[in-house]
């Protein structure tokens, strides 16, 4: 199992800060995130500015994941 | 660096930089961030009751430390100090602050701004604003992408 967490807007739109799901690399974690969100949620999940950290790293390729990995959706930042 | 729920005393960070520059420091920059009562970003002078900042604990302070690394890079800056509040703040209240020591003025006054257009645009922190027109998380501005941009090509 790996954590997938959603912050900010993106947090919103999926209704949990975090999910627990199965999934052997990223491209499973986008495939049962299809399948589990509702249309509104996924599509801002998959806009282009959406940025993925894999162990809190951005990744830009679809990385294996193991047992205890967290995934997490992070929306455009601001700080300051 | 330090990402905290609870107000800064700026005297007291002020004086522990000093203390650890000793007399190799030149100059020590300044720089309180303040949360705004009107929205600029929007346009629409909405009056802001709270604003709302997001972490990620771990990436966050990651974050900020790789900028500080690389405005360390760029200017002969031996000390810097970054307190970033997260949590609910209302208008008048402190948000952020940025502290930049160096023999020199010229180079504490640049890295405290980089650190600045940085924070705004790469800091891994989120902003959501409650006002009169109801709530909604920010963006930074195509301002502070245009000075982040800047700082790339020079």
């Amino acid at each position: 199992m790996v954590t997938v967490k959603f912050f900010a807007q993106l947090r919103d739109a999926v209704g949990t800060d975090s999910l627990q799901i199965a999934a052997a690399d990223l491209e499973q974690v986008y495939a049962q995130l299809q399948q589990s969100l509702d249309s509104e949620a996924w599509e801002q999940l998959r806009q282009d500015n959406v940025r993925v950290a894999v162990n809190q790293n951005i990744v830009n390729t679809n990385p294996a994941l193991c047992h205890g990995d967290e995934v997490a959706f992070l929306p455009p930042v601001t700080g300051g | 660096m330090v990402i905290q729920q609870h107000d800064f005393d700026v005297a007291k960070i002020y004086d522990t930089m000093r203390n650890q520059a000793g007399s190799d420091a030149g100059a020590i920059v300044t720089f309180v961030g303040l949360v705004r009562d009107r929205n600029a970003i929007a346009g629409d002078g909405s009056t802001v009751s709270t604003l709302t900042l997001e972490h990620y604990p771990g990436m966050t302070e990651k974050s900020i430390a790789s900028i500080i690394d690389e405005a360390q890079q760029r200017w002969p800056v031996p000390w810097v100090n970054v307190v970033h509040r997260v949590g609910e703040m209302q208008p008048s209240e402190q948000i952020v602050l940025v502290m930049v020591g160096s023999a020199h003025r010229d180079a504490a006054f640049a890295a405290a701004e980089f650190i600045m257009d940085y924070l705004k645009t790469k800091a891994v922190l989120w902003k959501r604003e409650l006002s009169e027109a109801g709530e909604r998380w920010l963006e930074s501005t195509d301002q502070d992408a245009e000075r982040s941009k800047n700082w790339q090509q020079n």
